[in-house]
Formats: C-alpha cells, structure tokens, sequence
C-alpha cells in the first residue's frame, strides 16, 4: 500500500441550505465508504480560505487568498491505496466534480531510497 | 452520525429571524449573508470531521461568533438595531447582548416577530406566504417556485420585491404589544392556511414538496400555539384543521401512486396519531365565544376522521357545518363542496340541482373538481354522455399527472358506459363503486 493526499480545489459555491445539507451528505458518504473500504489514513481538514503568504529572500509577508478562488485549497484527506491509478479511480466519488471542483491526487514520497 | 433531515433549512429560519432581530430588519440581506456563511462552515468543516453531537448548537454559536465579528467590524460604519443600539456601542455590552439574543427563548420569539412581520398588510397574501417560506422555512427561490408552480424569474421577483418592503420597514414586528398581536394574528393565520392549502390541494406534482409544505404550516403554527398572546381559540381550530387533514396525507395516494377521493381511501392508513392530536387541538379551540372558519373546517375534517367507513359518514352534520361555513365566508368552493355533501345524502339529482344554484359559479370554471363533481352526478344519475363531457373538461384543466390519471380513469369509465354495445353501466356496480369529486 501506498499513501497519497488529496488535495481539493474550488468547488461549493453560494446554495439553497437544503442543497448544501444535501451536498454535505454525499461528502459523509463518500467518505464513509473510503473508510470503510480501509483507503483513509486520516480524514484531514478544511483549510481557512485566508492566510498569509511569506515569499522570498525579503520574506515579504502578504495577505491570501493565493490563487484564483477556483484553484484554493478547500482541504486534504491522506488516502491508503495500492497505487496511484487506484487512488485515482477512488478519487472519481467526490462530490466536488459537482461543483466546478477538482481533486489533486499527489503521492507522498517515501524516506526509502 | 446522520444530520436530520431538512435541518440546514430549519436553522436558517432560526438563524435569519435571530440575525435581523440583532441587525435590524433594514439588514435583512446581511443576516441572510451570515447564514449562509455559517452554513458554508459547517458544510466544509462536517464533511471531514462528521456531524457534531448537536448540530443545531453548532450552527446557532457559528453565526453568533459571525454576527459579533460583523458587529465589531462595521458598528461606525452601518446602524444596527435601534432597540439595541447603546448595548452594541461597547465591547463590554456587545458580548453579553449578543449572547442573550441567542438564547432558546429569544429564539423562538424572534422567529414570531418575523412572521407576524411578513404579514404585512403592504403585502398581497401570496407574497406574504412566499416570504415565511423562504425567511422562515429556508426554501430558496427555487424551491419556493416549484412549491407553487411558478417560474423561477416570476417567484425571484415576488420575493425581492416583498423582502425589499420588509427591509424598507422601520423594525420588525413588536410581538410584545398584546393590541397589535390581536390585530395582525388573523393575517398571520390566513397566510398560514394558505401555506398549508398549498401543500395539500396545490398544483405541485411532487408529493414530498406537498407534504413538506404542510409540516412547515403545522411547525410555525406550533410556535404561535406556544406564545400566550398566540394561543387564540383560532389558532387551535386552524391547528386542528391542520393535524386532521394532515392525518389523511398517506391515504390520498394508493399503492400504485394514483390519487384517490376521500370516500374511497384506505381509512387504515389515515394517521392515528395525528386525529388524536387534531381532536385534542379541536377541543381547546372551543373556548370563548368566537367561532372561525377555522373551527368549522376543522369540525368537517373531524366527522370525516371520526367516520369508520365512507358510508358512515353524517352526511347531516357535514351539510350543516358548510352551511354556516357558507354563512361566514361565502365562497363557490365551499358551495360546491357543501353540493357534493348533500348529494351524498339525498343523491345525484340533489347534487346536480345545488351545483347549479352556486351563486358565482363561473368562478369555478378552471377548477379542474367542479367539473368533476357535475361528471360525478351526471355519471350517478345514469347520463354517462354529459358525464364524459364534463369528465373531458376537468381533464383539460387537471394540474398535475396525478389529476390526470385520475381524471382519465373518469373520462374512461363514462365513456365506456356510452358505447352502445355495452349495457349503461350504473355507478354502483361493485366493481365500480362510486368517487366523489371530494379529495
């Protein structure tokens, strides 16, 4: 087994409540089913859309957002697969793809040379 | 664990009526702004770490934390309430005021203020009940449009057009005045009636939305029941008028999802649960001398909950209660529902003679029902020709597939009873046995 982050950008947007209920119970059950399936090391966490940015030689310290509101990263999740096809396809379940976003998977790299 | 169902709309209601109390009616839209951000919180914060052991809580500490920030942030550039105007001036009041605010009982009151204040009398009804459907239930512009069979474009209108009168207004309602309670409660509870009409007679195809329609009148009518100035003998006959027509919801429909008259329900499945509740509501109604609409509707729905069997019904009494029904509030539908009870008594011939004799029956021409009632009796009196045409016209006008179906099935039956080949069939063959045009 391998492991790999997700990385969620943009998605969600302004909804009717009943539509945000709705959308955030096919989180849980995506979720669920990834865990029980034994892919979730960890669920991670959302991410504040603000910050800061520190940058450079000078460290200039300067406000978030960092990137166009689509491409924020709203959260992680580290995901438990056989390979990166794998955690691909399982990735293909998140509701995000709904909502104009999309799912960065990345591998983590290993200590092993 | 699983968050109940509709529960993002409810708090919204909750939410917005608090918020505007805190901001002032005048920011309306940035009380509607803070929820929806509280909701986009918990939306990105539960699909990781699940549902928190009290959602509600949750959601109420969240906006609360947004409103005190929006609080700090724009006190010298925006005015908030008025009421509470000094309270916000210092971080030593601020915190504790806020705090108060959000307390359970406030609450609860705050959303009463809210509805007694959508029922302006600036306001046209349905705008009205628009308005307590998308402030107080949470149902966006969409859903409200589906709720009453209208366009997007056409309800979007409706509703910023009644928001921008109700943000245009000095303050919310003050529910603590006991003269202007009594004087607007009847606006609250006709918009209330509608809101619940719409669920259970309405045009809408979709069951779900009908019923949800109909638990959202029962649940603000629960609120008023439980404020002292709110618990009027007409507000328990509008409750039980609710709970005894609600109770008949699950027989509407068969098996098969078509829909089916009253006299030919399954009675079985007629909730129990909820005649009992009406009966109880009916009998604290009947204190005090006043008598509504609402107290006689609720009787009508009460002898039919109280009958075993459709043949068991007292025709009698029903006659008598739209009698005075008709008495209070003239109106062609109650006329022609008040024809069908008497033709259950007296026959077809009785009932054709009284539909005739409504007063404005013209304003029944594109009620899909009056002319099922006339094909109903036309059928029962042996005229299947004229029962088929007016079948045919209540078919035309039918609103949604349900009607239709059931409207075929009619146009079918009458027809077939034409054909020369076949011996004229009488409505009280067993495998036929006679439908009202009563729901």
């Amino acid at each position: 087994m391998s492991e790999f982050v997700y990385l969620y950008r943009g998605g969600e947007g302004g909804h009717s409540p009943e539509r945000m209920q709705q959308t955030m119970q096919r989180w849980m059950a995506w979720f669920k089913q990834l865990g029980e399936s034994g892919h979730i090391q960890n669920p991670g966490h959302p991410l504040e859309s603000t910050g800061k940015l520190v940058k450079g030689k000078q460290k200039t310290v300067t406000d978030g957002p960092f990137a166009e509101t689509k491409d924020v990263i709203g959260g992680f999740t580290l995901i438990e697969a056989r390979d990166l096809d794998q955690a691909v396809e399982l990735s293909k379940g998140c509701p995000i793809f709904d909502f104009e976003g999309a799912v960065e998977v990345r591998p983590i790299r290993k200590m092993n040379m | 664990m699983e968050p109940s169902d509709h529960l993002f709309r409810r708090e919204a209601g909750r939410m917005v009526a608090t918020l505007t109390r805190i901001f002032g009616v005048h920011n309306l839209a940035l009380a509607e702004d803070v929820v929806q951000d509280a909701f986009c919180r918990a939306l990105e914060v539960w699909k990781f770490r699940g549902v928190p052991e009290n959602p509600s809580a949750w959601l109420m500490v969240t906006a609360k934390n947004r409103a005190l920030d929006v609080l700090r942030r724009e006190r010298t550039a925006r005015t908030f309430a008025p009421e509470l105007g000094r309270l916000l001036e210092s971080e030593w009041t601020l915190a504790p005021a806020v705090e108060e605010l959000f307390a359970s009982k406030e609450i609860q009151d705050d959303q009463l203020r809210m509805m007694f204040s959508c029922c302006a009398p600036r306001l046209p009804e349905e705008a009205q009940v628009a308005l307590m459907l998308h402030i107080l239930c949470g149902f966006s512009v969409d859903e409200v449009a589906a709720a009453f069979v209208s366009t997007h474009d056409a309800t979007e209108k409706r509703i910023t057009r009644a928001k921008k009168t109700l943000a245009g207004s000095k303050r919310l309602f003050d529910i603590a005045d006991a003269r202007d309670f009594a004087d607007r409660l009847p606006a609250v509870h006709r918009a209330l009636y509608l809101l619940f009409n719409e669920g259970y007679h309405g045009a809408s195809s979709e069951s779900a939305i009908r019923a949800e329609l109909c638990q959202e009148a029962m649940r603000l009518m629960a609120l008023l029941r439980e404020h002292p100035l709110g618990s009027t003998p007409a507000t328990y006959a509008l409750s039980a008028l609710m709970s005894l027509h609600a109770a008949r919801l699950p027989g509407r429909l068969d098996s098969s999802g078509d829909l089916r008259s009253l006299l030919d329900q399954d009675r079985s499945r007629w909730d129990a649960r909820l005649v009992g509740e009406g009966e109880k509501l009916l009998e604290l109604s009947a204190s005090g001398p006043e008598l509504t609409e609402y107290h006689l509707e609720a009787s009508i729905a009460w002898v039919h909950a109280a009958a075993p069997t459709a043949e068991e019904t007292d025709w009698g009494m029903i006659v008598e209660l739209y009698d005075r029904l008709l008495a209070l509030r003239p109106s062609p539908v109650v006329a022609l529902n008040r024809a069908i009870a008497i033709a259950q008594r007296e026959g077809p011939e009785r009932g054709l003679e009284e539909i005739r004799a409504i007063a404005d029956a013209d304003r029944l021409a594109g009620y899909p029902f009056y002319h099922a009632a006339l094909g109903e009796f036309e059928f029962r009196s042996g005229q299947p020709e004229a029962a088929a045409e007016h079948f045919r016209a209540a078919l035309a006008l039918a609103r949604n597939p349900m009607e239709r179906r059931f409207l075929q099935q009619r146009v079918s039956l009458a027809a077939g009873a034409c054909s020369p080949d076949t011996p004229p069939a009488t409505a009280n063959t067993p495998a036929n046995p006679p439908r009202s045009a009563a729901r």
